[in-house]
């Protein structure tokens, strides 16, 4: 498994392998072709940063440009799923949840128990998350836990050019509607990904290193953060396993919980704010089942109760980084 | 118009009025006897405007409903001893007691869900008109919509993306004059729902929703429009509500009278049986006939739902997923 | 490098894909006499956890990487020289290698690192070719694997040889999609092969399915096979862990797929968290599951082997080696008693995977 292409290239092969093999999965979104209706070139963007770039020739009228109307074209690729297509929908940014929220959790969310298990709604939603592009307030949160708390939805959040690929395909494939959180700083990051068509399960974590000391449970981006921690504290004899839960639902109880029996040590590391995050929902898991193999407090490294500021160090200050996760974890292990 | 009704068409459209009113009339009763949990919205009134349109409708054609679809549902072909059921809250319900009036859906006979949001609706059926229209079905899709949900961001932007997908599907707007309690001449700000039909690019029609063959001459133009490829299309009915925004209501919003008054003459079922008895042979024997059915079908109904086991303990967890 | 006595153990390259291995841990001590072959440290790379050998003789001076040490290929891990030479000398050793010392870029360039595809009937293959000997010898995996499963054996043969390994159709990185998955099909693909790549005979080795296939190869084609070389093949008893092949075929998740693995090897610290996860990719490919369903049901019927090649082995008449791990929990050693016309070693200790647990020991009889 040589070939190494972009986090951004995976999701485009996942999306062009996926079209190949079934009809029924089209594309929608604000700027998806990028240039329908002017009167320059077509498929001039291909999406905002270009991740959906090439497909417009290869599938023509199965990749839709859409006004700038989340609400109506969230819930025209819901409605269209409960009608058998397989949509994927591209939600610019999560921060733009505000406004078709209603289309995403209280309708497809809900068909499927409110219709007493007979709708199937097979929708994708992509949405890019995440700070450190200078974006400011309203194109930069990791609003995932406010999706994560809804019955019904999906969550995905991949950190890898080899995750995205397979988590994408396995959401497409997937008939229960998926949130598929893209953090757009790993656009760039190349890896290892398979040719082939691939799927990687929901709620299945990926240890991403082992380690004896202390657990790091982390998403997305900061499974780098966590990574590049870990590797510093190594030097010190500190040994970190870092536990990427890759769904945050449906999430991996068991690997987090198992880990945490092995090192009694926890540091969960979350870009969202602190409130009601993934990282006070692990800690919770972890008081609630694995309160008896606790050695010391379990340490949370979030961003803080802020919106995203603009300013470039100010930004940067927001974000968790491996000097942080690196206190945090030095600090548990410390704990008498 | 009517030529293209046969006498089998006109008892149908009858049967189903009927259905629906008989239908509305009982669960009115039976909530106020306490049978019946939750909130009920019903479609006594309107039954004209769900027939006319129902009945031209393909079974793979898709309607998305709203919180007053009972006489959607009946009209699209959800089984009436199950919606009952439904409403009743009972495991035999269309929806297995966990969706109730509000979200009786069938998606199997196209109806894709009443809905407890207003304006939840006009998105979704673009997304069922854009399937039919990718997979060249020559289906369309219906969404109804009160004058309320007419004011609804979502509303305005399906109709956008309606027209710009060039997408076979139907607004229909029963315009019933209140908003909950609000009245539409102020909620609304302009004369007509039908007059922003322009401003999205399609046409928009104003008809008495009163009168069946008037609704059934519309949609019959806007259904052609959209199965051969036109384009979306906006239809106001104008009608009334005999019941209030929800079962409980004291309707003193209303003026005293108003419902009387109307029952007394604009009774769309009334109009339609003296036009069918007057002017297209249909004798008062065979409406008997039918009304005798209708009742019976209802009793029939209201005996499973009050008969029907509740959901067990363990469907508080099932169908949350597919697979999880 | 070395110099005046003085020699550099540095990290080894196991197999193509390997660009570092993290140092586990130091298996002798500073002052130790060291002997070819002697454990020297054990060391985990993306593929699997081994335990490295000595290769020369001396007193270890000086341990230089520490436990957790994540390096790239030729670094230095320590210091072997004589007892005489000072400490001083190895201090100016150290800091001379260092100086000089560049990690190999990973040849991008060169396109998987070695790896290159061939077509060959029918099927897209991908493979590996090392060294440039006129003995050619080609290595056939066995179920499940890829020619990864030759990382310790494909560069100690290729000094001496010229030495090929490939993935089996549905294996690996070649075609998935398996149209007949029987020994005989896959020997074909063999034949195949050989003739893509332009060789005339060649030895083969095979292991476990691939041992099955390798000698199919022979019976079927003797002027193309010089010698054959089985490790714990397949195809000569009806014995088989019918439980391996089923949950292998079926297996999604991490746990199942440790504990499988841990079934092929004597010594279950060798099934890393590296080795489950590659397991797991490649079972998650589209195709995989179907086409590993196709092949297991042409050679056991769930519980027992359906081929038996015990016969065609005993008239061939060229010369064989079998090898086994007499603590083999897949295919059992006992189908070695009482083989005719094959040259038999049985390793006291190790598992299915005898050429990943006994590197030194196979090697040499692989004739490397």
């Amino acid at each position: 498994m040589a070939r190494k292409i972009t986090y951004q290239q995976a999701i485009n092969e996942a999306l062009d392998q996926e079209m190949a093999r079934d009809e029924s999965v089209i594309i929608m979104g604000e700027d998806v072709v990028g240039g329908t209706g002017a009167d320059g070139e077509m498929d001039a963007w291909g999406g905002v940063l270009g991740v959906t770039k090439g497909l417009w020739a290869k599938y023509g009228d199965r990749i839709m440009d859409t006004p700038i109307s989340e609400a109506g074209f969230v819930g025209a690729a819901v409605g269209a799923a409960t009608s058998g297509m397989r949509p994927v929908c591209e939600l610019m940014f999560i921060d733009f949840m505000g406004v078709c929220f209603d289309q995403i959790f209280n309708q497809a969310a809900k068909f499927r128990y409110m219709f007493g298990g007979k709708a199937r709604t097979p929708v994708v939603i992509r949405t890019m998350i995440g700070a450190g592009f200078r974006a400011a307030a309203q194109h930069s949160q990791c609003l995932y836990p406010m999706f994560t708390a809804v019955p019904g939805l999906k969550v995905v959040v991949p950190s890898s050019p080899y995750d995205v690929k397979g988590l994408l395909i396995q959401a497409i494939r997937d008939d229960d509607p998926v949130i598929f959180c893209e953090h757009k700083v790993l656009y760039t990051l190349e890896g290892e990904v398979p040719e082939e068509s691939y799927t990687i399960p929901f709620g299945e974590a990926n240890i991403v290193r082992e380690g004896k000391d202390v657990t790091i449970v982390a998403l997305g981006r900061m499974v780098h953060q966590a990574m590049s921690a870990a590797q510093a504290l190594a030097k010190d004899g500190i040994s970190c396993e870092v536990i990427d839960p890759r769904t945050t639902s449906p999430l991996d109880e068991e690997t987090i919980l198992e880990s945490v029996e092995e090192t009694g040590r926890v540091v969960v590391v979350d870009e969202a704010n602190p409130r009601c995050s993934m990282a006070t929902d692990i800690a919770a898991l972890i008081a609630q089942k694995g309160f008896g193999d606790l050695e010391a407090p379990v340490e949370l490294v979030t961003a803080p109760h802020t919106p995203v500021p603009f300013n470039g160090a100010l930004e940067d200050l927001y974000i968790p980084n491996p000097a942080k996760i690196e206190a945090a974890v030095r600090k548990t292990v410390e704990y008498a | 118009m009517a030529a293209q009704l046969s006498v089998e068409d006109l008892l149908d459209a009858y049967r189903t009025m009927k259905t629906i009113r008989e239908f509305e009339d009982r669960v009115h009763v039976e909530f106020a006897k306490g049978g019946i949990p939750g909130f009920v919205h019903l479609y006594a009134g309107e039954e004209a405007s769900a027939t006319g349109v129902g009945m031209q409708l393909r079974e793979d054609d898709r309607i998305a409903s709203n919180h007053r679809g009972h006489g959607h549902c009946i009209a699209k072909g959800v089984d009436v001893k199950g919606m009952m059921a439904e409403i009743y809250g009972k495991k035999t319900g269309t929806c297995h007691g966990k969706g109730g009036s509000m979200h009786i859906a069938d998606l199997d006979t196209g109806m894709m869900g009443a809905n407890g949001i207003v304006g939840g609706g006009p998105p979704l059926a673009c997304g069922a008109a854009l399937a039919h229209k990718l997979k060249k079905t020559g289906g369309l899709a219906v969404v109804f919509c009160g004058d309320g949900a007419s004011n609804q961001g979502t509303t305005f932007e399906a109709m956008n993306l309606a027209t710009v997908w060039q997408l076979p599907l139907v607004f229909v707007f029963e315009n019933n004059g209140y908003a909950e309690a609000t009245a539409s001449r102020f909620s609304v700000a302009c004369k007509d729902i039908a007059e922003r039909a322009p401003g999205f690019g399609m046409p928009g029609r104003i008809v008495d929703g009163h009168d069946f063959f008037a609704v059934h001459e519309a949609f019959a133009e806007a259904a052609e429009r959209a199965r051969s490829g036109g384009g979306p299309s906006l239809i106001e009915h104008k009608l009334d509500r005999f019941f209030g925004h929800f079962e409980g209501d004291n309707q003193n919003y209303r003026p005293k009278d108003e419902v009387k008054r109307l029952r007394e003459n604009a009774c769309c079922i009334k109009r339609f049986a003296a036009a069918a008895t007057s002017e297209h042979g249909i004798s008062a024997d065979q409406l008997a006939a039918i009304d005798a059915e209708v009742g019976a079908l209802i009793d029939e109904a209201v005996a499973f739902a009050e008969s029907s086991p509740d959901p067990a303990p363990e469907d508080l967890m099932t169908d949350v997923y597919i697979k999880y | 490098m070395s110099k005046d006595g003085i020699i550099a153990i540095t990290m080894p390259k196991w197999g193509l894909s390997m660009q570092e291995g993290k140092v586990m841990e130091w298996l002798a001590e500073e002052g130790t006499e060291l002997k070819p072959g002697d454990p020297v440290m054990d060391i985990e790379t993306e593929k699997i956890a081994n335990t490295f050998e000595a290769l020369d003789a001396g007193v270890l001076r000086r341990k230089v990487a520490q436990p957790d040490d994540i390096l790239p290929i030729g670094a230095l891990l320590g210091v072997i020289a004589p007892a005489d030479v000072d400490d001083a000398a190895i201090d100016a050793f150290i800091t001379e290698f260092q100086a000089s010392y560049v990690p190999p870029e990973p040849d991008e360039e060169e396109g998987d690192g070695g790896w290159a595809f061939v077509e060959a009937g029918g099927y897209r293959l991908r493979y590996a070719k090392m060294g440039d000997g006129t003995r050619h010898v080609v290595l056939v995996h066995g179920f499940g694997g890829d020619a990864d499963r030759w990382a310790f054996t494909q560069e100690p043969l290729a000094a001496h040889a010229t030495v090929w390994a490939f993935d089996l159709p549905g294996h690996g990185q070649s075609s998935k999609a398996v149209r007949d998955g029987s020994v005989a099909a896959l020997a074909e693909v063999v034949v195949a092969f050989m003739d893509a790549v332009g060789i005339d005979s060649a030895e083969l080795v095979g292991h476990s399915l691939g041992g099955a296939i390798a000698l199919q190869t022979a019976i079927a084609h003797p002027d193309r096979v010089d010698a054959l070389a089985l490790i714990a093949p397949a195809g000569l008893g009806p014995d088989i862990n019918g439980d391996y092949l089923s949950g292998f075929v079926a297996c999604d998740s991490r746990k199942e797929m440790k504990k499988l693995l841990q079934e092929l090897v004597a010594d279950p610290e060798l099934v890393n968290r590296a080795l489950v996860a590659d397991m797991l990719q490649f079972k998650r490919i589209d195709g995989v599951p179907e086409a590993l369903a196709t092949i297991a049901a042409g050679f056991h019927d769930g519980t027992r082997q359906t081929l038996d090649l015990r016969g065609g082995l005993a008239a061939l008449g060229k010369p064989v080696k079998v090898i086994w791990g007499s603590a083999d929990r897949i295919i059992p050693a006992s189908h070695a008693d009482g083989l005719a016309g094959a040259d038999v070693t049985v390793l006291d200790g190790y598992g299915h995977l005898v050429q990943l647990e006994a590197v030194a020991e196979v090697n040499a009889i692989l004739g490397a």
